[in-house]
């Protein structure tokens, strides 16, 4: 397929691939305000491009130009390989190639930076400086990402940059008998490949298969403890809700060696950033407890329709939504309301090791049926990672359901917002502000005994919901009318169905 | 004289239609084998038609073949007092296609076989390869949930979509899939010693060993030789797996292709040693059915055989998306099975400095480096022929040469013991060709014709030269190449079967028109190829075979396009 596809991309790919992908989280680099500042950039970043929507790394097949040379707006600089085909790489600005940061054969993630570009020849020198002090991390894509943005010549690089280093960890290597005391490591070949994936050191895992050897199961044990150590699976690049965490595989911990200290990944390190930056957000929350027995009933009757327990919740909140417009609404600069013209129901779904909301459009409006179809399409979408932006970013109001782990209560952080790139130009950052003002936990529905006005004490299944939500546009009695109407949608469900 | 032949073949043909159909009824299934071995068709239709009771037609049949050798034999050597016309030595499916075609010609003709009748191809090879490969591609078809979701199918266990996802997981047994390989290849070995047995050719069973000119002598182990003249003699002992020095196979942790092939175990994880086709055909099956394939490939790009373009697209299909890994520019020096709890270790060096570079333990390891022929004991050094690394020297006409580069009259080599082309179909073509030769029809088999076909899931297919071998060759002769190519995602049948990821690539002479190479990655891709070998074959150019016409929508389409799209300057 090489060359029949001769596509020149911009040095920046389009924020919608880069946010497409859970774990590159390329977008936090820039969640620096102060960089909106920095648009006279003199050297700027070769970035490796999105050549189509499944790729999240790329392959550098060759440099067509060397170091030092010049390039005008156009020309091919680099071949890139990618899942699909090998593509040249133009550029869109003149300049000079000043120095080169993966070499032919290395392998970047895409949105990482594979070589500096200078605008005038005395700026070459001052690139290859700045590219030695991150060459470190050059090669292997995950650990560039540390590289905090410097695209502003006359800064200096901040003092120490925390890197990650790789932790070569001989001690906890796995147990295998001619590991050669852990300086080999055995590790089977799709092993190594979800490590690779899941951003995993397979020297800090033990291994569980034959004589000792890391199998699949490993690594994603070990994924698994990794994400629970960070903030409960905080998805930090978008409008996702921050609450959900990875079903936990926490027993155990494998990969953790006790009494040592471990910096963050580049995730780690993002979902943190974005952590703290939620506190600029003043949210609260308010809780319900809403009876199922009648939805129960109604699912069990439609589910044979193709009807699923998830689009009946979307579209119960949205109905519920339509008619508080407020908790629709969002707060997007301090200084007013944004309502929402239309009530878009995001639901967090955890996949492979990540999570990604896929968005019910217009749920108030589309009938259960087709909800329930266009819910089932999102999904397969997500597992094959072929979702396109607006189908996971354009939400109004979150979702979020621990219920099926016997979660009975939890509480969601509701995410700050996102940012995005303009596509064309690195140095373009908006910060744009969640659309949404409010996040909906969903526990699981579960047989009580309950008490009756009537004096009765009955079996009913109930569920917990609660609510966090900006204060700064929705109060208090706005979230329990809200409730309120939902409890009784949930509760006399026939609407759903209308 | 041809004319003769054919005048005195026909009638006989004629009289005997009846009996075409009683042959026709007992074996049933028999064109199955000439598809699986890829022998030509046309050859049995005649055969059948022609030769049927070789016993009734004896008579006339020497007689014709004495008027054929009196009229070659200018040089005065008569084939009076031969016990035979033709003996061929090994019944693989080189020796059947022989056999066939010369019953068809009129001679008298038996085959001897040390071993059972079809060779490496039936027995342990093309054939039980392709009933495993069956079945992993319906493994790959029931895993690929998303593949089966594209085309509207629902599986069973799908669970309600909110969070984690499983997929439904198609089981196999072990023993029946064993079974079904084993059984294919048994059936296709009745087949095919019917087919002889039917037109009358002798099967002589026992080590054959040419003893001098025009003699041989078979017999088993114990028993005393029989010793039998020909006019003519084919060599075609086949070859059997090429295990590099060093490695130890115990025939249960390190295997060859004919222990892999019985399926005895499926391990965790298994390294390949190689790969070539057979490597790549087993990481396929290996793959499909849950192991964890590591390659182990000496030269400095996997699948250093084909195009490269074809390699690059095929490991981003075939190894990549695959629990695969890969180690390449590496020998594996020494490789001891597993025993004592331990498990295979396999020793890597350097394939150009010889520094020891790696040490891999894997449960199983399976060495695909190729083919040696198997031409010890033939008797060659009674008529002055050495043989080189194993194969016996042959001229362009299959003619065995001796020591001192002459030829040795009334000697030919066929498939993999002569190491031309090491494909069944080759060996077959050989023979056809060497048949037509000594009956006074010279011949010469065009190699560049023969295609060559790769049963992964998709198929990979060639026919002529790489690209590189054809720029190679532009440039020593002075012309001009171009290169074509057509995607299986522009072919409707391809899109409507969601196997859209392939390619096809023509290798061309702008000035002329002539087709170099033809190379294609894709579903169906070694069914596909024939259209392409054929034009080769017969010379056929792209300015006349783009007007063929072709049904839609199929995938034969793609090559249709593919010519289409040739710029051809005439």
């Amino acid at each position: 397929m090489a060359g029949l596809l001769n596509i020149g991309t911009t040095f920046i790919p389009s924020s919608s691939n880069l946010l497409r992908n859970p774990n590159s989280l390329p977008s936090l680099r820039t969640n620096n305000p102060s960089n909106k500042t920095l648009i006279q950039a003199k050297i700027r970043e070769i970035f490796m491009p999105a050549l189509s929507s499944t790729m999240t790394e790329g392959k550098i097949v060759s440099w067509v130009k060397s170091e030092g040379d010049k390039l005008s707006k156009g020309e091919s600089v680099v071949v890139v390989e990618s899942d699909k085909a090998d593509m040249d790489v133009e550029t869109f600005y003149d300049g000079y190639l000043a120095a080169i940061m993966v070499e032919e054969g290395g392998v970047a993630a895409v949105g990482s930076a594979i070589a500096l570009l200078a605008e005038t020849e005395d700026e070459i020198s001052e690139a290859r400086s700045k590219a030695n002090s991150s060459s470190p991390s050059a090669v292997v894509a995950e650990t560039k990402m540390e590289k905090p943005q410097e695209t502003v010549a006359s800064i200096p690089p901040p003092p120490s940059p925390v890197k990650v280093s790789v932790p070569i960890a001989v001690s906890a290597s796995s147990i295998h008998p001619a590991s050669e005391g852990g300086k080999r490591i055995v590790a089977s070949p799709y092993a190594k490949k979800l490590a690779k994936d899941l951003k995993v050191d397979l020297g800090s895992v033990v291994g569980s298969g034959p004589m000792g050897r890391i199998v699949a199961k490993d690594v994603e044990a070990a994924a698994a403890a990794a994400a629970a150590v960070v903030v409960s699976g905080a998805a930090p690049e978008s409008p996702k809700p921050v609450a959900q965490s990875a079903p936990a595989k926490v027993s155990g911990s494998p990969g953790i060696e006790l009494g040592s200290v471990v910096p963050f990944t580049t995730m780690q390190g993002a979902v943190s950033r974005n952590m703290v930056e939620s506190l600029n957000v003043p949210t609260f929350r308010v809780g319900y407890t809403i009876t199922t027995d009648a939805l129960d009933a109604l699912y069990k009757k439609i589910k044979s329709k193709g009807v699923t327990m998830t689009a009946l919740l979307a579209k119960a909140t949205a109905l519920a939504l339509a008619k508080h417009p407020v908790v629709n609404s969002s707060c997007r600069d301090g200084n007013s309301f944004t309502y929402n013209s239309s009530i878009n129901i995001a639901v967090a779904v955890a996949i492979d090791g990540g999570l990604i909301t896929p968005v019910l459009q217009d749920a108030d409006k589309v009938d259960i049926y087709t909800l329930s179809r266009k819910w089932k399409e999102l999904v397969d979408k997500a597992r094959a990672k072929q979702l396109q932006p607006h189908e996971y970013n354009t939400g109004t109001f979150t979702l979020s359901n621990l219920g099926m782990f016997g979660v009975d209560r939890f509480d969601a952080i509701l995410p700050p917002g996102t940012v995005s790139y303009s596509t064309s130009n690195s140095e373009l950052l908006t910060l744009q502000r969640s659309l949404q003002g409010a996040i909906m936990a969903v526990g699981a529905s579960q047989p009580s005994v309950v008490a009756t006005k009537d004096g009765r004490i009955g079996m009913k299944s109930q569920m917990q919901v609660n609510v966090t939500a900006d204060h700064r546009v929705i109060y208090g009695a706005d979230l329990a009318s809200f409730l309120q109407t939902l409890a009784k949608i949930i509760e006399d469900p026939k609407d759903l169905t209308l | 004289m041809q004319a003769s032949i054919s005048l005195s073949m026909a009638s006989p043909a004629i009289i005997r239609s009846d009996c075409a159909v009683e042959f026709f009824s007992i074996n049933a299934s028999k064109p199955l084998n000439l598809r699986f071995c890829g022998l030509r068709r046309e050859a049995l239709g005649s055969t059948a038609l022609k030769q049927l009771d070789s016993s009734r037609v004896v008579s006339s049949r020497r007689k014709q073949s004495k008027k054929l050798s009196a009229s070659l034999s200018s040089n005065g050597s008569p084939s009076k007092g031969f016990d035979y016309d033709l003996v061929i030595i090994g019944a693989g499916v080189g020796g059947h296609g022989a056999a066939l075609h010369a019953v068809e010609k009129g001679l008298k003709t038996a085959i001897i076989e040390g071993d059972v009748v079809g060779g490496t191809c039936v027995n342990r090879g093309c054939v039980p390869s392709k009933a495993l490969l069956a079945v992993s591609g319906r493994m790959r078809e029931l895993q690929s949930e998303h593949h089966l979701k594209a085309l509207g199918l629902q599986s069973h266990n799908s669970q309600e979509p909110l969070g984690y996802f499983k997929v439904s997981a198609a089981g196999y047994d072990r023993q029946g899939v064993a079974d079904h390989a084993n059984n294919l290849a048994s059936k296709i070995r009745n087949n095919l010693t019917n087919s002889m047995k039917a037109i009358g050719v002798d099967i002589l069973t026992g080590v054959g060993t040419i003893l001098g000119p025009q003699k041989v002598k078979y017999g088993k182990v114990g028993f005393s030789d029989n010793v039998i003249t020909a006019k003519d003699i084919i060599i075609a002992t086949g070859s059997i797996p090429f295990v590099p020095k060093g490695i130890e196979v115990d025939g249960k942790t390190v295997i060859t292709s004919d222990h892999a092939l019985k399926l005895e175990f499926v391990p965790d994880w298994i390294a390949i040693v190689g790969s070539g086709y057979i490597g790549l055909e087993f990481s396929d099956v290996y793959t499909a059915l849950g192991s964890e394939v590591t390659f182990v490939e000496a030269l400095d790009q996997l699948m250093p055989g084909f195009d490269p373009e074809i390699g690059k697209l095929a490991q981003r299909v075939l190894i990549n998306p695959r629990k695969i890994d890969y180690h390449t520019g590496v020998f594996a020096s020494k490789i001891t099975p597993a025993k004592d709890g331990k498990p295979v270790t396999i020793e890597l060096i350097d394939a150009k400095t010889k520094e020891p570079k790696d040490t891999l333990e894997v449960d199983a390891a399976l060495i695909a480096t190729g083919r040696a022929p198997f031409t010890k004991g033939l008797g060659l050094e009674n008529i002055n022929v050495a043989t080189q690394r194993g194969f016996v020297p042959v001229d362009e006409r299959m003619q065995v040469l001796d020591t001192d580069g002459n030829l040795v009259r009334h000697l030919y080599c066929i498939g993999d013991a002569n190491g031309k082309m090491m494909l069944a179909h080759a060996a077959s073509a050989q023979g056809i060709s060497v048949v037509e030769k000594v009956c006074g029809k010279d011949h010469v088999l065009n190699h560049l014709s023969i295609p060559a076909a790769c049963f992964t899931h998709p198929e990979i297919s060639m026919v002529g030269l790489t690209e590189p071998q054809a720029r190679e060759k532009s440039e020593k002769e002075g012309f001009e190449i171009s290169v074509a190519k057509t995607s299986f995602k522009a072919n409707t049948k391809a899109l409507a079967e969601n196997e859209g990821e392939g390619i096809a690539k023509l290798i061309y002479r702008p000035d002329n028109g002539e087709i170099l190479g033809v190379h294609i990655f894709g579903l169906h891709a070694a069914d596909l190829i024939h259209e392409a070998s054929n034009a080769i074959a017969l010379g056929t150019r792209i300015q006349d075979i783009k007007f063929a016409v072709h049904a839609h929508p199929t995938l034969s389409e793609v090559l249709d396009e593919l010519f289409k799209s040739a710029k051809v300057s005439l």
